[in-house]
């Protein structure tokens, strides 16, 4: 299990290769990349604040949940942190299972808890300024679903 | 003395990161901080925000020890 943030940005592609690599029993993989958004120029940078060592253990905690109830043979969770321009990936997220519906859910699930209760502080800058970001309702409604 | 952590939104209110409060509990030190900053002090307190005591969430009154690190933490949002 990897759970683990970068500084710089990272190639969802390498991280997959290196996820399905050396598998004979998982049958699926299933992966989740959250790209940051230009927001037709509202958006010229992402900000993305985490508490080191604390974040990490929070993940880790939701990913053991995960794991357990999805069945997971394994998981990995990418995280950026600091300035993240448009159109660079934010997060990534594999989850590998026998079957593809168990690595679907899981991947569903852990980003419907990344968006709303992982340790991160998100701000938005662009040419109006700059400003937080924090979880929608419609956040809140996507982690409610699993409760 | 406890070090204390601020993130997100609650660091540019206070215009600092991080320092050491003289501050036996978590209520004496809302009051000291609240006493040097009244937007920050009703910040603290606002909707949403969580204390972690040396990496662990608590809530309520919890005694703090010389080198216990206070992180106050708001509203969450990543992906």
């Amino acid at each position: 299990m990897i759970v683990r943030l970068a500084e710089t940005p990272f190639d969802p592609g390498a991280m997959l290769s290196a996820f399905t690599r050396d598998r004979s029993e998982t049958g699926a993989v299933a992966t989740f990349t959250g790209i940051a958004r230009a927001e037709q120029g509202a958006t010229t940078v992402l900000e993305l604040e985490a508490y080191p060592g604390f974040t990490e253990a929070e993940i880790g905690r939701i990913a053991d949940q995960a794991r357990e109830r999805f069945g997971l043979h394994d998981l990995a969770i990418l995280h950026r942190v600091g300035k993240i321009g448009p159109g660079e990936p934010i997060v990534f997220v594999a989850t590998a299972a026998g079957h593809r519906r168990a690595a679907f859910e899981a991947c569903d699930f852990l980003m419907d808890y990344l968006k709303s209760k992982a340790p991160f502080w998100k701000k938005e800058h662009g040419p109006d300024g700059e400003r937080w970001i924090e979880p929608t309702p419609q956040d809140h409604a996507d982690r409610e679903r699993w409760t | 003395m406890a070090r204390v952590l601020l993130f997100g939104p609650l660091r540019d209110l206070a215009g600092w990161r991080e320092r050491d409060v003289d501050a036996a509990s978590i209520s004496a030190l809302r009051a000291l901080l609240a006493g040097e900053d009244a937007d920050l002090g009703v910040a603290l307190s606002g909707k949403g925000v969580q204390i972690a005591v040396d990496q662990a969430i608590v809530r309520g009154e919890v005694a703090l020890s010389a080198g216990s690190e206070v992180a106050f933490l708001p509203p969450m949002s990543g992906g």
